[in-house]
């Protein structure tokens, strides 16, 4: 009302202050407004139509993405499935189109979350999603075990229609799938073949989901660094390291081996070569002590007597000069006691 | 004016039309009641569907997959280990009449779902033993550790007679039935997570590092064994080198000992007399040095001519 008073007292004054100086009554104003008025109803239902019109026409084409189909539902009733591009579809209220990306590859991670996917992709820490990962394994120990399971929609229809909470009962089945294949596996199988275990659980997954209806396809299940819990990560590190100290423990051995034999092999061929020098010497000086001998026999042999004695008198013309005392004693001597203590006052004089 | 009278009764029925119509999605079904009574069979077909406005009400309810997850609770094994087990089904409203009059809407029926199928996962998770809900098969388990040979000890996994898709078989037949009165078709039961309570988590810790250690040590003992082993063979083949170059060698000196007499023996032959009178003149000039002392006597052929010159004989 207040703002009807503001423009009555501003019209007021114009009108009072026109060339035609006729001040115009109340009446005549609200004659021109009540005009308005009646003519407004008319002009306001073209606004609303065309607004309602515009409304409906731009529900009644939509686009489809690439990588998806539009399902449409009349009355909640599903009715066809269109490819890409542009379509129509009767307007809102009676035709709902609903996206679903079916060749997009969803991911769904258990046991760790990708905080930033990149060149290198950093995980949120397993510790906080430990309940996904530890798992009981065939020979009751427990592992933990962080996957990831790649899928996509091949079935539209089952995967809007079939199962409430979709993505609740994907978890779901996945980790009731991986724990299965997980508890009839030991925790030797659990760590060092994952491969074969992703396979499994890839096929056991996908029998569960068909079975479901869910109109999922698994594309893959990737199995990152399966360990064991933290607590127990020191003891499996410490056989690894014990492996490595028996192989050193090895070569060490063999190392002092190999320092020792070749050696002690060349020191027996050294004893056997200085055995056959000693032969060698020992039969070449008997041959030829031998053919000396025989050499000197021949010549004897021709004047023994004189020869004989030439040879007995030479040798002692070398030997006696370099005997020290010498003593002579006459024959008939026969007392040759103080005789022998000659030597001995001499020795000790000296 | 008269337009105006028209256009009240025409909204009057454009609202009552369009508050009678009701459109059932492509998941749901409806049961239609009048004053709480239902009326008819229960609509399962999608589309556009007319009822009676105010007197007649449209119950919705879902058609498709339904899921519980059960409450994750301890439960004793039949060996007596706690584990924490958390179930969870899949349902479907088969019977919605049923559904709509015993238990009247979703969250009633989880109510229901959780005093039955609770229950029977703690009566079979109680009456087996832990490896029979863990196993689902008895598949040969890969225990074997590279250079150690098998490590399984000596806890008795022992053979599995269920396993655990016969237990969440069994768990769903025995929950099935008493869930039909309800409308409900209970579609499977599994089980999602499987673990031990704490406590027991600490004590399996401690047996798998034990069992870790004990390889750990084996692999340990091994390497000394081994390098003893080589050790060993270092020293016989130390003594077998040694002792063979010893016994060669001996052979080669005896049997150029053996030779050298054969030569001597062969040349001295001709004259023993003379090889004796020879060599003890050999003998003679290398053993006596300064240091001997010589008592020759004047009767010695060497001093025969010292007493006289007559002494010339034979």
């Amino acid at each position: 009302m207040a703002w009807d008073w503001d423009k009555l007292q501003l019209q007021k004054k114009r009108t009072s202050g026109g060339p035609s100086g006729n001040p115009s009554s109340m009446d005549e104003v609200f004659e021109r407004i009540k005009g308005a008025r009646n003519k407004f109803p008319g002009r306001t239902w073209i606004i609303v139509v065309v607004v309602a019109l515009l409304f409906l026409g731009s529900s009644c084409f939509y686009t489809v993405a690439v990588d998806e189909v539009g399902v449409v539902q009349r009355f909640g009733k599903y009715v066809r499935t269109t490819q890409p591009g542009l379509s129509f579809k009767l307007p809102r209220g009676v035709e709902t189109v609903t996206k679903v990306k079916i060749r997009y590859v969803f991911k769904e991670e258990f046991g760790l979350r990708t905080l930033q996917a990149g060149v290198r992709t950093r995980y949120a820490s397993s510790a906080s999603y430990e309940n996904e990962s530890l798992m009981l394994t065939g020979d009751l120990n427990v592992a933990v075990v962080p996957w990831i399971v790649q899928y996509r929609i091949k079935n539209p229809f089952d995967y809007l229609f079939k199962v409430h909470n979709i993505r609740t009962t994907f978890r779901d089945l996945a980790e009731a799938s991986m724990r299965l294949v997980v508890g009839d596996s030991s925790i030797n199988e659990v760590i060092s073949k994952r491969e074969e275990i992703a396979v499994k659980d890839a096929a056991l997954l996908q029998k569960l989901l068909d079975e479901a209806e869910t109109g999922i396809k698994v594309v893959t299940v990737e199995m990152k660094r399966t360990n064991v819990p933290e607590q127990v990560q020191p003891s499996f590190n410490e056989v690894n390291q014990a492996v490595q100290e028996k192989e050193r423990m090895i070569y060490q051995a063999k190392e002092a081996y190999n320092k020792v034999i070749p050696a002690a092999k060349g020191n027996a061929e050294k004893t056997i070569k200085s055995a056959e020098g000693y032969a060698l010497d020992r039969v070449n000086r008997a041959k030829g002590d031998a053919a000396r001998f025989l050499e000197l026999y021949q010549a004897y042999s021709k004047s023994e007597n004189v020869t004989r004695r030439r040879l007995y008198l030479e040798a002692m013309q070398r030997i006696l000069p370099k005997l020290g005392n010498k003593y002579i004693v006459d024959a008939d001597q026969k007392n040759l006691l103080p005789l022998l203590t000659l030597g001995k006052s001499e020795g000790g004089k000296k | 004016m008269k337009a105006k009278l028209l256009i009240i009764p025409l909204a009057i029925i454009l609202i009552a039309f369009f508050s009678g119509a009701y459109v059932i999605d492509e998941t749901e079904q409806v049961v239609i009641t009048q004053f709480g009574k239902a009326i008819g069979k229960p609509n399962i077909n999608p589309g556009l569907y007319f009822k009676i406005p105010i007197v007649q009400q449209a119950n919705f309810f879902p058609k498709n997959l339904l899921e519980w997850d059960g409450d994750a609770g301890q439960v004793p094994t039949l060996d007596k280990t706690f584990i924490y087990v958390d179930a969870f089904a899949r349902w479907k409203i088969v019977d919605p009449l049923k559904f709509f009059e015993t238990v009247n809407n979703v969250v009633g029926a989880l109510a229901r779902l959780d005093d039955i199928i609770d229950p029977a996962v703690r009566n079979f998770i109680t009456s087996y033993s832990l490896i029979e809900t863990v196993r689902n098969t008895n598949r040969e388990l890969d225990t074997f550790e590279v250079g150690v040979g098998n490590t399984q000890d000596e806890r008795t996994l022992g053979e599995i007679t269920m396993g655990r898709g016969k237990i969440t078989q069994g768990i769903l037949q025995q929950a099935q039935p008493k869930l039909k009165d309800f409308g409900i078709e209970l579609v499977d039961v599994q089980i999602k997570r499987l673990n031990y309570v704490e406590q027991v988590r600490t004590s399996v810790y401690s047996r798998m590092i034990a069992e870790r250690k004990q390889i750990a040590q084996k692999f340990r003992s091994e390497g000394e064994g081994e390098a003893r082993i080589i050790e060993g063979n270092q020293e016989k083949e130390m003594k077998r080198i040694t002792s063979e170059a010893y016994k060669t060698a001996q052979e080669t000196m005896g049997k150029a000992d053996a030779e050298s007499t054969m030569i001597y023996a062969k040349a001295y032959e001709k004259d023993p007399g003379f090889y004796s009178f020879t060599k003890s003149l050999d003998v003679y000039e290398s053993t006596m040095d300064k240091e001997s002392s010589l008592l020759l006597s004047t009767d010695s052929d060497f001093l025969k001519f010292f007493k006289g010159y007559k002494a010339e004989g034979n």
